[in-house]
């Protein structure tokens, strides 16, 4: 209990003394994961609703293994991501490996069928109840993924949010790709691994703090700004 | 306008191995307003879905007057439940003209001209699936002639509206058919399709029964099964 309360007063005084490290490993955090989640977006959003209007032979399997990847496993995609940007891997020449690049291609290639998934079961029912009106009116395949995508946007604001609960609580991955080094690559799940190493539980206990009221504070700024609970407005 | 002719030859639909339509030859030519009579189950839905595009058929043919891309921008279908997209009023009525990307002056003068005409003047910005049941039709309604279709379908929008509604609706109907719109509807009230018909498609066991002029269908129906059905009687 005592640890608790350290690192509660750990994380006020954290924050009130707008700690240099802590600014700077919030910010990375926030680029790295908001960085991940606008290009998994833009992958994600289009491709769920194409899946949920597109009839094609292998449609099942592809759903089946869209949401199989929902649970790929972090540190996996770490190491095939290390292997692959690695100075003898294929895209050695680039020089991405810990750098915070290497890191958004990790928490990308996690998010991302994970926004798809529930893209596509939201697009679904919205598609059945849309299906017969679109199909009347002649729309094209562009109209009718533009149409479900802007009518069903609260939906596909879900998704996106649970895609960067994901990429900012994400560590295994970016620990690997990244190398946790200080000043370059360091975020607030690394820096918390790091100090619950060195048995500094009340920094952890005050990083985990501020991680936990940094996603809130997101999901209430997006909540906000899109006004989905404001009941008159549409 | 010049009226568009839809003709179908030997026209049949399944599904799962079984027949829900046909075979079917029928032509519609010059009436400006034809109802489809028939008990459930008939095939009148999926005689209209046939027309309008929507639904496949397993053999036969369509034929149109137009190519089948200009003949399916000239028509426009009303559901017996409106779809209403998740908007506003406005955005609904606007969404036909804004997918022919018709410029943003004309779209908001036809929005409101036609948001008067169903009563609907004051709740452009009220979200459409909140609306009543009768205001939902009478928005499905505008939204299909806000574009000026040539033709018309209706799959029974009256079905489970009150009197006052339906008789909006009518109205909007034959004002539309005055300006030259061929409407083709299905329907089961005969009182209605009294009102409205020039002539009558009669549906049985998806098969047309029996086709002609209202007036004669109504007075001396030339089968048992329709004089039977107009009887009130239960035909299968």
């Amino acid at each position: 209990m005592s640890d608790i309360w350290a690192g509660l007063e750990a994380a006020f005084w954290l924050i009130v003394t707008l700690d240099g490290d802590l600014v700077e490993i919030t910010a990375r955090s926030l680029h790295v994961s908001l960085s991940a989640l606008i290009i998994a977006s833009c992958i994600a959003l289009p491709f769920g609703t194409w899946l949920a209007i597109r009839r094609f032979r292998y449609r099942r399997t592809a759903i089946a293994v869209l949401n199989a990847l929902m649970g790929l496993p972090p540190v996996v995609v770490g190491l095939i991501v290390y292997l692959l940007l690695s100075r003898t891997g294929p895209l050695g020449v680039f020089g991405l490996l810990f750098t915070p690049t290497a890191m958004i291609i990790a928490q990308v290639i996690i998010i991302t069928p994970l926004i798809a998934s529930i893209t596509h079961q939201a697009m679904r029912e919205l598609w059945a109840e849309y299906h017969d009106l679109l199909i009347s009116l002649n729309t094209s395949k562009r109209q009718r993924i533009m149409t479900l995508i802007w009518d069903g946007r609260r939906a596909l604001l879900t998704a996106a949010l649970a895609g960067f609960g994901r990429a900012i609580g994400e560590v295994g991955a970016i620990m690997i790709v990244g190398g946790n080094i200080d000043h370059a690559t360091r975020v607030l799940t690394t820096a918390i691994a790091l100090e619950t190493g060195k048995g500094d539980f009340a920094l952890a206990l005050g990083l985990g703090f501020v991680l936990i009221a940094l996603a809130l504070a997101v999901n209430i700024l997006i909540h906000s700004l899109s006004q989905t609970e404001q009941e008159g407005r549409w | 306008m010049v009226s568009m002719t839809l003709s179908l030859q030997k026209a049949v639909v399944k599904r799962r191995g079984k027949t829900i339509l046909g075979p079917v030859d029928l032509d519609l030519k010059e009436a400006q307003f034809t109802i489809v009579l028939g008990p459930n189950g008939s095939g009148k839905t999926t005689l209209l879905r046939v027309l309008h595009g929507v639904e496949r058929l397993t053999n036969g043919t369509l034929s149109l007057s137009k190519s089948n891309e200009d003949a399916r921008q000239e028509q426009a279908y009303v559901f017996q439940s409106p779809i209403m997209l998740r908007r506003t009023v406005r955005a609904n009525l606007a969404y036909p003209l804004e997918l022919l990307g018709r410029p943003k002056s004309e779209i908001e003068t036809k929005v409101q001209r036609w948001a008067h005409r169903i009563g609907l003047e004051d709740a452009l910005e009220r979200h459409a699936p909140r609306l009543s049941g009768g205001e939902k039709q009478k928005l499905a309604l505008a939204r299909a002639l806000i574009r000026e279709p040539e033709v018309l379908f209706l799959d029974e929008p009256c079905a489970n509206l009150d009197g006052r509604s339906t008789r909006e609706i009518e109205t909007l109907l034959i004002a539309a058919r005055a300006q030259g719109t061929r409407i083709i509807m299905t329907t089961h009230d005969m009182g209605q399709a009294r009102r409205l018909a020039y002539d009558i498609v009669f549906m049985l066991g998806g098969r047309v029964h029996e086709q002609g002029a209202a007036a004669g269908f109504f007075d001396a129906p030339k089968t048992q099964e329709a004089g039977a059905f107009l009887n009130g009687e239960i035909v299968e």
